[in-house]
C-alpha cells in the first residue's frame, strides 16, 4: 500500500473553524475515540466505525480549496473524536498539506503516545492539548485513564518543541477550582513548549446529540460555566 | 485654467476639462494608520442627532411616514427651504420644506402615488390629479407601447420587480463636480455640447441628444436656484471643506427631489472630500473634531431622505430603502490605495450616529489596502451589521478607479456609465413553466411556447426543454426593458443626474435573476437522483419525489456549482441575442433583495424538494440549511459564479455568530480579515458580514420597540429590522447562520 492511499474516517468538516488553533482553520473530525468524558460535546464522533472514507490526498487537497482564507495564521486542524486512533492517516495529511505550504495543527487528548503517535507529531506545526482535569483522582473518574497519560504525552511535545496550547474544559462544581488553576499553571510552567492556555466554558447545547443518540448525558445536571468569567480566569492564566 | 478657490491643489488636467478623478489622483492623501486619530460625536451633534431620533420615532409610531405634502409637485424648487434646526445645522437642504415629509413625485407614474398617499391616510390634491390629467406619466408610456405577452409575463410574476411605475434609478450623478468646478462651469460646458452637435445629421438620436441637452442645461439652473433658496451661491467652485460638502450634497438632493428611483446611489465622495479637509486642516481653519461635525451632518441628511412609495412596495423590498450607496476605499491605478482618513470618519459615523442601514456604505476591497483599515471595516461590520465588501481588485481592472456602485452591486465610472436598471426574472419558476410546457401552475396561466408536459425527468430532457425557454424568456425581458427605459427617457428623463455625466455616456442593461440556488439545486437532484413528478388532475406537474441525496449548491462540491456556472452563462448569452435601446451593454446580476420571500410565494415545489410557497435563498445564495460543510465551503461556491456572465453583481449575505467568528475580540477582527481576503481572492464580488446571535434575532422579532436600531444586511443592503414585514423577518431568523458547537 503506498501512503498515497492511507485512508482514515472522517466524521464531519467545519470549512470556517476559528476555534480550534489560530487563525481561520479548515477542520476535519476524525471519528473514533477511546475516551467516554462526562463533558464531551461531541458523542457522534465516538464511534471508530462511522463518518466517511477519505483518502489522505482527498483531504489535503480539500483543504487546499481553503488556502485562500488562512491568511499568515490559520491552516488546517484535525480534531475529533481523538485524531490519535487514526495517527498515520493524521501524519500523512499534515504531510501532504506540509508540502502545499499549509500549516497543521492537532487538537487531541494526548491519550496514546506510541511511534506511530510521534511520527505525527514531527508534521504538527501546533497541538491543541486537552488536559480535562489536573487531579488524577477526577481524570481517573472522568476520563478512564491515568493523569499520566496526558503528561508523559506533553514531556513528549516538550522534547520536540512543538508550541503547544493547553486547553481545558472549565466545569462548575468540578474543576473549577484555585487549586486546578495552580496545578495548570505549573504544568504549563514545567513545559516551555507551552506557550498559551485556553479555558473553554462549560455547555450543554450538546444535551441534542445524546438525546438524538438515546445516550444520557452524564452532565445534565451540571450548570454552565459563566463564558466572561471563564475568559478573566484564561487572561489571568496567561498574564 | 485656474480659480482662486483651487488655492494650494496640485495642478493638472481636471482644470482644463471636467475629471473629478484627475483632480482626486493628484491631490488626496493616502492614510495608512489607524483609527485612533477619530475624534467622538460633539454636543452639537448629539443634539441634532437626538432631535432626529425623535422624529424617526414618530415617524415609525405613525405607520412609517410621518407627513406627505399632497399638494406639490417634488421638484428642485417647489418647496420653501426646510431644516432639522437652523441654528445648529451646519450642512442644510431637505427634499420637501420639513424633516421626513415625503413629496409626490407622480412622473413616473400616478397610481403609486395615489395608492401611496391612501395607504397612508392621505389623498392626492384635485390640483396634482389635475396637473397630471394632460401629462403622459412613464407609466402610461410603458402600459400603451406593453404586448399582451410582457403584461402575461409581469402578472404570472416570471419577470417581476420592473421599473414600470416609479423612477428607474441606479443612475448615479457625479455630484462631486459640483464642489470641484462650480455649476457655471458645468453649464458652459454643456452648451459646448449642444453646439457641437451643429456639425451633425438630425436623425432620431441626434435629436433626443439636443432635447436632453436642454434640459440638462435648465436643470443645473435650477440646481442654482434651489441652492440659492438656502442662501448658497453655488456657481463657483466650493472654496473650503463645508462648501465641498455642501455643494456636493446639494447636487444629490437636487438628484432625491426630481426622481424616486428605486435606488438613488450617492457614488465615492469620501476621499474627494479629504482633499478638501485636509486642506482645511493644513491651514488650521478646521480641526478633528470640526472634520467628523462636517461628516455627521452630511450623513444625518442622507438619513433623512426619503421617498413615498406604496406599502406593497416596501413589502417587496423590506423597510424603506434608498440605497444611498458610498464606495468607501478601494486602491488606484498607481497602486496606493483610496483609503484617507476621510474613509475613516465616514465608517465613524456608524459610532458617532448609531448604526443605520444608510448611507449604503459599500468597502472596495482589496488585498492591497492597507491593514489597519481592513482591520477597522472589520471592526465596524462585527459592532454595527452595516457594511457590505465588494472586490476592488476584480472590478479595478474594468472600471478604472473612479467607479462607484449603484444599488447594492452594479458597478459604474462614475459621470461616464449609467444603467437601464431591469429587476429580475425568476428562473426557478420559468424551470416549472418549462417542464409544464408552458403552463404557471401558481396562477393557472398559458406563457410561453406551448409544448406537451414532459412525461420523465432525465437530466437531459429537462436541459434541453429549460433552454428552449431562457430563449424565450431572454427575448421577451429585453423587449421589455427596451419599452420601459425608452419610455422613462421620455416621460421621465433624469435631466440633474444626466447633466453631471459625460455628454457621451455609456450605457449597460441590467437584467437579473432570482432562484439561481433553487434551480441549480433542482437540476442537481434530476441529474443525481431519479426524481419522479406528481401531477395535478388536469395533468401538470405539481410536485416532486426523489429517491435519495443529490450534491447541493453550497458545499464547494463542483458536481453542481457547474450547473449554477452553466445556467448563468446561459442567461447572459441568450440576453446578448437581443438588440437593446440605445445600444446598451448587457449585464446581469444574482440579486434578490429582500424579495426572495415573495419570488418564493409565486413559485411552486421544486424538484429539489422545495415546498410551493417557501423562501428562496436570498441573491446567489445557497438555500437554507443545505450547506454541510461550513461557511468557507459555501462561500466558495458563491466564488465560482462567474463575474464576467454576471456584470451586474453577485450577492451573497453572510451571517455568523460572534463565537463562531473566534474567541476574542481581536480573534474575530483578524479571523473576518482573513475571511474577505481570503473570498476575493477566490473571484468573489460581493458579501454582506453579518455578525449576531439567532437569540437577538428573537428578541427583536417578539419586541421590535426595544430594538428600534437593530440593523442587519440583507441582500445588497442594510436594513432595521423593525422594519422588514413579520415574514421576512422569519425568513432572516430561519436563515443559515454560521455557529459553532
Amino acid at each position: 500500500m503506498s501512503t498515497n492511499d492511507v485512508i482514515g474516517r472522517i466524521h464531519s468538516i467545519q470549512s470556517l473553524g476559528t476555534v480550534d488553533g489560530p487563525g481561520v482553520r479548515f477542520v476535519a473530525f476524525l471519528s473514533g475515540c477511546p475516551l467516554r468524558c462526562g463533558c464531551c460535546h461531541n458523542p457522534d464522533t465516538w464511534d471508530p466505525n462511522g463518518g466517511t472514507e477519505y483518502t489522505a490526498v482527498a483531504l489535503a487537497k480539500k483543504a487546499e480549496h481553503f488556502r485562500e482564507y488562512f491568511g499568515d495564521a490559520g491552516g488546517i486542524t484535525l480534531s475529533g473524536g481523538e485524531p490519535l486512533l487514526q495517527a498515520v492517516f493524521a501524519a500523512e495529511v499534515f504531510r501532504l498539506c506540509h508540502e502545499r505550504g499549509i500549516n497543521t495543527c492537532l487538537d487531541t487528548s494526548g491519550a496514546i503516545l506510541n511511534d506511530d503517535v510521534r511520527r505525527l507529531l514531527l508534521h504538527c506545526d501546533r497541538v491543541l492539548l486537552d488536559i480535562k482535569y489536573t487531579d488524577d483522582t477526577l481524570y481517573r473518574h472522568h476520563v478512564g485513564m491515568p493523569l499520566q497519560t496526558a503528561l508523559d504525552f506533553l514531556d513528549e511535545l516538550n522534547k520536540q518543541g512543538i508550541p503547544t496550547t493547553i486547553r481545558q474544559v472549565v466545569i462548575p462544581t468540578i474543576n473549577d477550582t484555585d487549586e486546578n488553576y495552580t496545578a495548570l499553571r505549573d504544568i504549563a510552567k514545567a513545559h516551555p513548549c507551552v506557550d498559551r492556555i485556553e479555558l473553554l466554558p462549560f455547555k450543554k447545547i450538546c444535551q441534542v446529540k445524546y438525546d438524538e443518540m438515546n445516550l444520557a448525558f452524564p452532565f445534565a445536571d451540571i450548570p454552565e460555566a459563566d463564558p466572561r468569567a471563564v475568559r478573566k480566569r484564561e487572561i489571568l492564566l496567561n498574564t | 485654467m485656474t480659480h482662486q478657490n483651487w488655492k494650494g491643489f496640485t495642478a493638472g488636467a481636471w482644470q482644463d476639462e471636467i475629471n473629478v478623478r484627475d483632480f482626486i489622483q493628484r491631490n488626496y492623501t493616502e492614510y495608512t494608520g489607524d483609527e485612533a486619530f477619530l475624534a467622538d460625536a460633539t454636543p452639537r451633534t448629539k443634539a441634532l442627532m437626538e432631535r432626529l431620533q425623535a422624529l424617526l420615532k414618530l415617524e415609525h409610531q405613525l405607520g412609517g411616514v410621518l407627513d406627505i405634502d399632497v399638494d406639490t409637485v417634488s421638484s428642485l424648487t417647489s418647496y420653501s427651504p426646510g431644516y432639522l434646526d437652523r441654528e445648529n445645522e451646519i450642512i442644510v437642504g431637505l427634499q420637501t420644506n420639513r424633516p421626513l415629509k415625503r413629496g409626490v413625485n407622480p412622473f413616473g407614474g400616478m397610481r403609486m402615488v395615489r395608492n401611496a398617499c391612501e395607504a397612508y391616510g392621505y389623498k392626492l390634491s384635485r390640483k396634482v390629479e389635475e396637473e397630471f390629467k394632460y401629462r403622459t406619466t412613464h407609466n402610461d408610456g410603458v402600459f400603451r407601447a406593453y404586448t399582451d405577452e410582457m403584461r402575461a409575463a409581469r402578472k404570472c410574476h416570471v419577470i417581476t420587480g420592473l421599473p414600470d411605475a416609479y423612477g428607474r434609478g441606479r443612475i448615479i450623478g457625479d455630484y462631486r463636480r459640483v464642489a470641484l468646478y462650480g455649476v457655471d462651469r458645468l453649464i458652459e460646458e454643456k452648451k459646448r455640447d449642444k453646439h457641437a452637435l451643429e456639425e451633425t445629421y438630425f436623425d432620431t438620436f441626434q435629436t433626443r441628444q439636443s432635447e436632453e441637452l436642454y434640459q440638462q442645461i435648465s436643470f443645473l439652473g435650477k440646481l442654482k436656484e434651489m441652492a440659492a433658496m438656502y442662501g448658497f451661491d453655488i456657481s463657483e467652485p466650493a472654496s473650503n471643506a463645508r462648501e465641498a460638502i455642501q455643494w456636493t450634497y446639494f447636487a444629490y438632493l437636487a438628484a432625491i427631489k426630481e426622481q424616486n428611483g428605486a435606488a438613488m446611489s450617492l457614488g465615492r465622495v469620501s476621499t474627494f472630500f479629504d482633499i478638501y479637509i485636509q486642506r482645511d486642516l493644513e491651514n488650521g481653519t478646521l480641526t478633528e473634531e470640526g472634520a467628523q461635525e462636517l461628516m455627521d451632518d452630511f450623513v444625518m441628511k442622507l438619513r433623512m431622505a426619503r421617498h413615498l412609495r406604496t406599502p406593497e412596495y416596501n413589502e417587496l423590498f423590506g423597510g424603506d430603502p434608498m440605497w444611498i450607496t458610498e464606495a468607501l476605499g478601494g486602491v488606484g491605478e498607481d497602486g496606493r490605495s483610496l483609503v484617507t482618513k476621510n474613509t475613516f470618519r465616514m465608517l465613524h459615523t456608524l459610532y458617532t450616529l448609531g448604526s443605520a442601514p444608510e448611507p449604503n456604505l459599500t468597502v472596495l476591497w482589496s488585498k492591497d489596502l492597507p491593514v489597519p483599515f481592513k482591520r477597522y471595516c472589520a471592526k465596524v461590520s462585527k459592532d454595527t451589521d452595516s457594511i457590505q465588501y465588494e472586490s476592488d481588485d476584480l472590478m479595478r481592472p474594468l472600471y478604472g478607479d473612479d467607479y462607484a456602485i449603484a444599488c447594492c452591486v452594479s458597478a459604474m465610472k462614475i459621470g461616464k456609465q449609467m444603467q437601464f436598471f431591469g429587476a429580475r426574472c425568476n428562473l426557478a419558476k420559468l424551470l416549472l413553466i418549462a417542464i409544464n410546457g408552458g403552463y404557471d401552475t401558481t396562477s393557472g396561466m398559458k406563457i410561453g411556447p406551448q409544448m406537451p408536459v414532459l412525461e420523465s425527468l432525465d437530466y437531459e430532457s429537462v436541459m434541453e426543454r429549460y433552454k428552449i425557454y431562457t430563449t424565450w424568456l431572454a427575448k421577451l425581458y429585453v423587449n421589455t426593458m427596451n419599452i420601459i427605459h425608452y419610455m422613462h427617457d421620455k416621460y421621465a428623463y433624469e435631466k440633474i443626474q444626466m447633466a453631471l455625466h459625460d455628454t457621451d455616456v455609456h450605457r449597460f442593461m441590467a437584467f437579473g435573476i432570482a432562484g439561481l440556488s433553487v434551480v441549480t439545486d433542482s437540476f442537481s437532484a434530476i441529474k443525481h437522483t431519479t426524481v419522479t413528478p406528481i401531477k395535478n388532475e388536469n395533468g401538470y406537474i405539481v410536485n416532486f419525489e426523489r429517491d435519495g441525496d443529490f450534491p447541493k449548491f453550497g458545499n464547494d462540491d463542483d458536481r453542481v456549482d457547474q450547473i449554477a456556472q452553466e445556467l448563468t452563462h446561459d442567461f447572459i448569452m441568450k440576453l446578448r441575442h437581443a438588440k437593446t435601446y440605445r445600444e446598451a451593454e448587457h449585464t446581469l446580476s444574482v440579486l434578490t433583495i429582500t424579495s426572495n420571500v415573495m419570488y418564493g410565494k409565486h413559485t411552486g415545489a421544486t424538484p429539489d424538494g422545495r415546498p410551493a410557497g417557501a423562501p428562496f435563498a436570498p441573491g446567489a445564495n445557497p438555500l437554507h440549511n443545505r450547506e454541510e460543510n461550513g461557511a468557507l465551503a459555501s462561500l466558495n461556491s458563491v466564488a465560482k459564479i462567474s463575474y464576467d456572465d454576471c456584470r451586474d453583481g453577485v450577492s451573497n449575505t453572510f451571517s455568523i455568530t460572534p463565537e463562531a467568528l473566534g474567541r476574542t475580540d481581536d480573534e474575530r477582527v483578524d479571523n473576518l480579515v482573513s475571511i474577505l481576503d481570503g473570498y476575493f481572492a477566490k473571484g468573489a464580488h460581493h458579501i454582506n458580514v453579518n455578525v449576531l446571535n439567532r437569540e437577538t434575532l428573537m428578541k427583536a422579532y417578539e419586541d421590535p420597540d426595544s430594538y428600534p436600531n437593530l440593523t442587519i444586511r440583507v441582500s445588497g443592503y442594510a436594513v432595521h429590522f423593525h422594519k422588514l414585514s413579520r415574514e421576512q423577518q422569519r425568513e432572516v431568523i430561519n436563515r443559515t447562520f454560521h455557529c459553532t458547537l
